[in-house]
């Protein structure tokens, strides 16, 4: 793709078709790479105050990330839920809508998953498994397509109310765990009664990593189908571009809209079944751990691309997961991965405005 | 002397959180409120705030004047909002996305830098012993009241004022009405949001300082629970009207000290829930207020929230 960016003006015109169509993909990910380039020199320079060398710091972000068998494990373990709670903002971001309330959504359906999980002891792990699939499923999708709903019918903002909502998802959480649903046993650290270790869902055969990201990397497939390549995806994505537009075209808004946060919810509150039912065994208060925020910027990142999501969560899974090196051997506060978020995310936002700038990435059309 | 007031220290109690609890509500949403007359919102204000809250207990701990570090709070906030209106400025940034953007990066600045004062003990802000007539200690702790619950009061009507009968006042709200207007008059469009926005993250900032400085009066990082956020909501509420903000500010208080202060009198079951109060009213209120069918009273026109 880069000679593609590096063909002259001049010559662009007399370029095989195949070539011109390349300009657009090729802004995709150029223009991306090099918000993520320039924010890795601005945090460099915030480490550098701090009096440290940020070549080092990157060299073992990188180490903690990528360098081994061990490392990439860790990283795909955090990638997993990362990839299902950007989801909950891109499939809403279809139709429109700027949904930040995901950690709501992963709470809620973790402990649903807790819940269905225990109630249903005794049955095969297959048949656990699934319903605590589905109800996590269904209980994330609900609350956001609460949201949803609120928008489209009361015209409430989607952003404040999804993040209202999930303030008030983790107070009901905290509700349930440390009162009605607390298993006695759970003294130091109040937790639902546990899903038993037979309906754990296991770890991809070879390695330490568990299934959830097989269930976002197929959710990410499922919903890049939807959007790009069906009837229905269209529409969603004619009601982001103009609601007035799909109005009076006749296409049924309301139902788009709330089937779109309602799929986002849901991959978020899988999300929480994954934890769940792969990592704690039963739901607890380390389950509020800021995947749904993190999966904003994932998803930011990814430009709301369903399919982009799944790179993009593999490198902020792997930055977060070399946090801990950080902090051991750079003596780091552990928000440094909290910054480079940040930074990251304000360039990014900041990039927007540079698409469609450059005449090297218009296609000369043919 | 606990017993003695029985039921009737929990409105004392909720008042005097009222109050505590109301100050950086006032300051986010007196800023908020600026920031929004001139048309763009700023989601970052939770960003703002916790930033502010680090930075005014860090230098109130360096230089061990508490005022210096509601000042180097406020210019804090100035910086970020700064940063916020002018990434706004640049053609198709949309100002809620990045409002997002900047309540990660504050929190993680803030973090960031304040982790080595997470332990020391800093010089808090006095309190005015308002209460000192009443015998009930329950009373006279409702009514220690901060110096910049005051000011926020002041700044209320002051904000007020400068809406109504300045120059400076009617460029800000005609540029949130309608920037077409404001271009054709010759005024910078982006510049006065730039400005308005700027001043906005001060005033959160300050809000910020009054969390680590006075109430709960240290800085660790769980210190802000999404009170910038629910600023924004309120403005709406208070329809942006700035003596509203006032009102506004005193009744989320309340709201926010309905947990603790029922916990005061043996009432914890529901603990959490009771918790979430402030944010289902925030919610209820943005339902009841908000409607497909007209824009919002008051709303400025030109702002991407309630269109």
């Amino acid at each position: 793709m880069s000679d593609t960016a590096s063909l002259p003006v001049v010559a662009a015109t007399a370029s095989p078709l195949w070539l011109d169509r390349l300009r657009r993909p090729a802004e995709a990910v150029l223009v991306p790479l090099g918000a993520l380039l320039a924010a890795m020199v601005i945090f460099g320079a915030f480490v550098a105050v701090l009096g440290k060398d940020p070549v080092e710091v990157y060299a073992l972000i990188y180490k903690g990330a990528f360098s081994s068998a061990f490392a990439w494990q860790n990283t795909l373990q955090r990638a997993a839920p990362l990839i299902l709670t950007a989801l909950c903002v891109a499939l809403p971001a279809q139709v429109g809508l700027i949904v930040i309330g995901g950690e709501g959504a992963l709470v809620l359906g973790g402990l649903a998953a807790a819940v269905a999980g225990h109630a249903l002891s005794g049955s095969s792990p297959l048949a656990i498994e699934i319903a605590m699939a589905i109800a996590a499923m269904l209980v994330g999708g609900a609350w956001i397509a609460l949201a949803g709903a609120l928008r489209h019918y009361r015209g409430v903002n989607e952003t404040i109310s999804s993040l209202l909502l999930s303030y008030i998802a983790i107070a009901l959480f905290n509700h349930f765990v440390e009162g009605p649903l607390r298993d006695p046993a759970s003294l130091n650290k109040p937790s639902t009664m546990p899903i038993g270790e037979a309906s754990m869902i296991g770890v991809i055969p070879g390695t330490d990593v568990h299934w959830g990201l097989v269930f976002g990397i197929v959710f990410c497939l499922i919903a890049f189908v939807l959007v790009r390549y069906t009837v229905q995806g269209f529409a969603m994505r004619i009601v982001g571009g103009n609601v007035r537009a799909a109005k009076l075209a006749g296409l049924p808004v309301g139902i788009l809209i709330l089937s779109s946060c309602g799929l986002g919810g849901a991959a978020a509150g899988l999300a929480g079944m994954v934890e769940v039912a792969a990592v704690h065994g039963n739901a607890n208060a380390s389950l509020i751990a800021g995947y749904g925020y993190a999966g904003i910027l994932v998803s930011f990142i990814a430009r709301h691309n369903p399919l982009a999501i799944v790179p993009v969560a593999i490198l902020l899974g792997g930055i977060a997961a070399s946090g801990g090196l950080l902090q051991r051997r750079l003596d780091l506060p552990d928000a440094t991965v909290l910054l480079l978020q940040g930074i990251a995310f304000m360039v990014i936002l900041a990039s927007e405005t540079l698409y469609g700038r450059a005449r090297i990435f218009q296609p000369k059309g043919a | 002397m606990d017993a003695s007031l029985g039921w009737w220290g929990v409105p004392i109690a909720v008042l005097g959180g009222a109050i505590r609890i109301s100050t950086p509500f006032l300051f986010v949403s007196l800023g908020e409120c600026l920031t929004e007359k001139s048309g763009r919102i700023n989601l970052g204000l939770e960003g703002i705030l916790v930033m502010g809250a680090m930075t005014g207990y860090g230098v109130s701990y360096l230089s061990g004047s508490p005022w210096l570090g509601v000042l180097a709070a406020g210019f804090a906030g100035l910086l970020l909002g700064l940063l916020h209106g002018m990434v706004c400025s640049l053609p198709r940034v949309n100002d809620i996305a990045v409002g997002i953007g900047l309540m990660l990066f504050g929190t993680g600045l803030a973090f960031f830098l304040g982790k080595p004062f997470v332990q020391p003990k800093a010089p808090t802000l006095p309190a005015l012993p308002l209460g000192a007539w009443a015998s009930s200690p329950q009373v006279q702790a409702a009514l220690q009241i901060n110096v910049l619950f005051i000011v926020g009061a002041v700044l209320a009507v002051a904000l007020h004022w400068v809406f109504r009968n300045t120059r400076w006042g009617l460029v800000v709200r005609m540029v949130g009405d309608s920037a077409d207007a404001a271009r054709a008059m010759g005024y910078n469009v982006n510049a006065v949001r730039v400005l308005a926005t700027a001043l906005g993250g001060f005033s959160a900032g300050v809000g910020g300082s009054f969390l680590s400085l006075y109430y709960p009066g240290s800085w660790n990082e769980g210190l802000s629970s999404g009170q910038g956020l629910m600023a924004v909501a309120l403005v709406i509420f208070a329809r942006w009207r700035p003596i509203h903000c006032f009102w506004a500010a005193l009744l989320f208080g309340g709201a926010s000290a309905l947990g603790p202060a029922l916990q005061s009198v043996g009432i914890t079951s529901g603990y959490y829930l009771f918790n979430a109060a402030p944010y289902v009213l925030t919610l209820g209120v943005m339902i009841a207020t908000c409607s497909t069918r007209r824009t919002l009273a008051g709303a400025p026109g030109e702002l991407s929230v309630t269109r």
